[in-house]
């Protein structure tokens, strides 16, 4: 069942909330052994929340999302519910505010069932750099369901929510909705607020919506969205009902075809769906140009200096001292490096230092100046690409799920799983991922990448809505 | 052929700007996986970016300005009450002069 198909029958009384949130916590305790999608459930306060809410559907007092069981990604602050960013340096701390975006959805009648899984504090395209759990891939238990936001996007595969937030950086929640073969959606920076995200790269930090159908997504953003002055770039503008986007026809779009996508070596399969989806473009109208992205091989090497830079920033704040793990000592500076040294994983602290490196004054031209130089060539091609077309189509990533603890070994390598995702996140454009079709040695999910210009979510929803009816998979 | 641009006297240094504990094993790993990160990056050295500007922002940023009235926030034992190391509505931290 999708979202909106559940909100018309609890609209029409055809269904009790409490029964459907109890069914689904029974679900979920069975389906999530496996899988490791959920890092903590909310049943005592979700099922309080379910009986209200069906006393106020007797009343004809119906919000939006009534009843809708939300997952919420462990890197976005939930009040009285712990939030540990997946991290040991913040277990058991729990914040004593909603982020916006969870408090818009509490307001429209949504229901917080959980926290998911994530690579800690979004750090890594996979949710094996967990503190706690590897959450696996819902179509082959042996491999990753990508990440960060793995936990959301195999929580929503594995119909153990109706909808799910995740965060990105990288558009990793593009990746692993890839990965696990559903919706995914990153809108144009600045659309729906952060405020409350456990953010490791403020430039580049996200909210992203996981989801099985186009509609769903479009139902969140008319809830989600909007100018929220405690987040220094939101978007002081109307926000339009994203709902009316998903019409037929894409006759006067033209789609552009980045042919530098396919230089890569990409796992069997994936070119084949990725044409089939294109021939489906031209048997709907859409007009196919080629065009190129000659800056896309930099784009992770960029990333990987800017996030890793402001990782070290970001993260200075963990010091044990207002909430967190703080580790005991009689000194001060032995109590910070204890606290941090035994609160962050591996990968985080990796990161740290290697952000330090590129803030260093020896450094700081060559790397971190230099990246963001390159990201005016990565923007520039974008813009010289949209002046041509509406959308950019292409794969997701150039590999369908690796095994689990392969993954990381790709993440800087040329073969990264983020090599097609990470140049959308640096442009600040909207992108969205839906299920093309599946590779025919293994059944792996294969994704496509819908991406728009800023601000044109109208066309990436419009495009998502047409090809997710069209093709047959 | 990987070049070694992160040494071991310089990873000492880097762990104290950052704060951070390693351990013997993981300094060891970790000068393996930073040297071969930063080589990987160095890869943007290739392109002439001669009098291309930085793009720190994506957009104009514009300041958002608040009328000056005073709002409610958290209460203070909310906030103190975020760690067990509180007295006297203030954080507790070991003594910071000699």
């Amino acid at each position: 069942m999708q979202a909106h198909d559940y909100i018309e029958l609890v609209k029409n009384k055809e269904i009790n909330i409490e029964q459907i949130i109890t069914a689904l916590f029974n679900k979920i305790d069975q389906a999530d052994k496996d899988l490791g999608a959920f890092l903590l459930l909310d049943r005592e306060g979700a099922l309080l929340q379910a009986r209200e809410l069906d006393k106020r559907v007797k009343k004809n007092d119906i919000p939006p999302l009534v009843g809708l069981p939300v997952a919420i990604n462990d890197n976005i602050c939930t009040q009285g519910i712990e939030t540990t960013a997946a991290s040991r340096m913040l277990k058991g701390f729990i914040p004593p505010y909603d982020a916006t975006v969870v408090k818009k959805i509490k307001d429209a009648g949504g229901i917080i069932i959980g926290k998911t899984n994530v690579a800690e504090f979004g750090i890594g395209s996979s949710s094996e750099n967990s503190s706690y759990k590897v959450t696996v891939n819902p179509w082959d238990k042996t491999r990753v369901s990508g990440g960060s936001s793995g936990g959301s996007a195999a929580a929503i595969a594995a119909n153990e929510a109706l909808i799910a937030l995740g965060d990105d950086s990288w558009s990793s929640g593009i990746l692993s909705a890839s990965f696990c073969g559903i919706n995914g959606f990153r809108p144009t920076n600045g659309l729906i607020s952060r405020y409350g995200v456990i953010s490791h790269t403020s430039s580049l930090n996200e909210v992203e919506i996981f989801a099985k159908g186009i509609k769903d997504i479009a139902l969140l953003m008319n809830t989600i969205c909007g100018f929220d002055h405690f987040d220094s770039i939101s978007k002081n503008a109307n926000t339009p009902d994203f709902l009316s986007f998903c019409y037929d026809g894409i006759k006067d779009l033209v789609f552009g075809i980045p042919k530098e996508y396919f230089d890569y070596n990409l796992d069997l399969g994936i070119e084949e769906k990725i044409r089939e989806s294109i021939n489906i473009i031209s048997s709907l109208g859409g007009k196919i140009e080629e065009i190129s992205l000659p800056n896309l091989p930099y784009a992770l090497s960029t990333y990987s200096i800017i996030a890793t830079a402001e990782a070290s920033s970001n993260l200075a704040r963990y010091d044990g001292v207002q909430y967190g793990l703080r580790e005991e000592s009689d000194d001060l500076e032995e109590m910070y490096f204890k606290s941090r040294g035994n609160g962050f994983g591996s990968e985080v602290k990796r990161t740290i230092i290697l952000g330090n490196y590129f803030l260093s004054s020896n450094y700081y031209d060559e790397y971190y100046l230099k990246a963001h130089r390159v990201k005016t060539l990565i923007l520039n091609d974008f813009q010289n690409a949209f002046q041509k077309c509406d959308i950019l189509i292409g794969p997701t990533s150039p590999l369908l799920p690796p095994r689990i603890a392969e993954n990381n070994d790709k993440n800087e390598s040329i073969q990264s799983p983020n090599a097609f995702t990470v140049a959308v996140s640096l442009a600040g454009l909207p992108a969205l991922n839906i299920k093309c079709g599946a590779a025919s040695l293994n059944n792996l999910p294969i994704g496509l990448q819908i991406i728009g210009h800023h601000f044109e979510e109208e066309k990436v929803l419009r495009v998502a809505y047409n090809l997710q009816k069209n093709l047959t998979i | 052929m990987i070049k070694k641009y992160i040494t071991e006297n310089e990873i000492e240094n880097l762990t104290k700007l950052s704060k951070i504990t390693l351990s013997e094993t993981e300094k060891e790993i970790f000068l393996i996986k930073l040297n071969d990160s930063i080589n990987q990056y160095a890869k943007l050295k290739e392109l002439n970016t001669e009098g291309v500007p930085a793009t720190f922002h994506l957009e104009d940023s514009t300041q958002h300005f608040h009328e000056d009235i005073v709002k409610p926030s958290l209460p203070q034992n909310v906030v103190i009450g975020m760690t067990k190391y509180n007295e006297n509505g203030y954080f507790r931290v070991p003594g910071i002069l000699p």
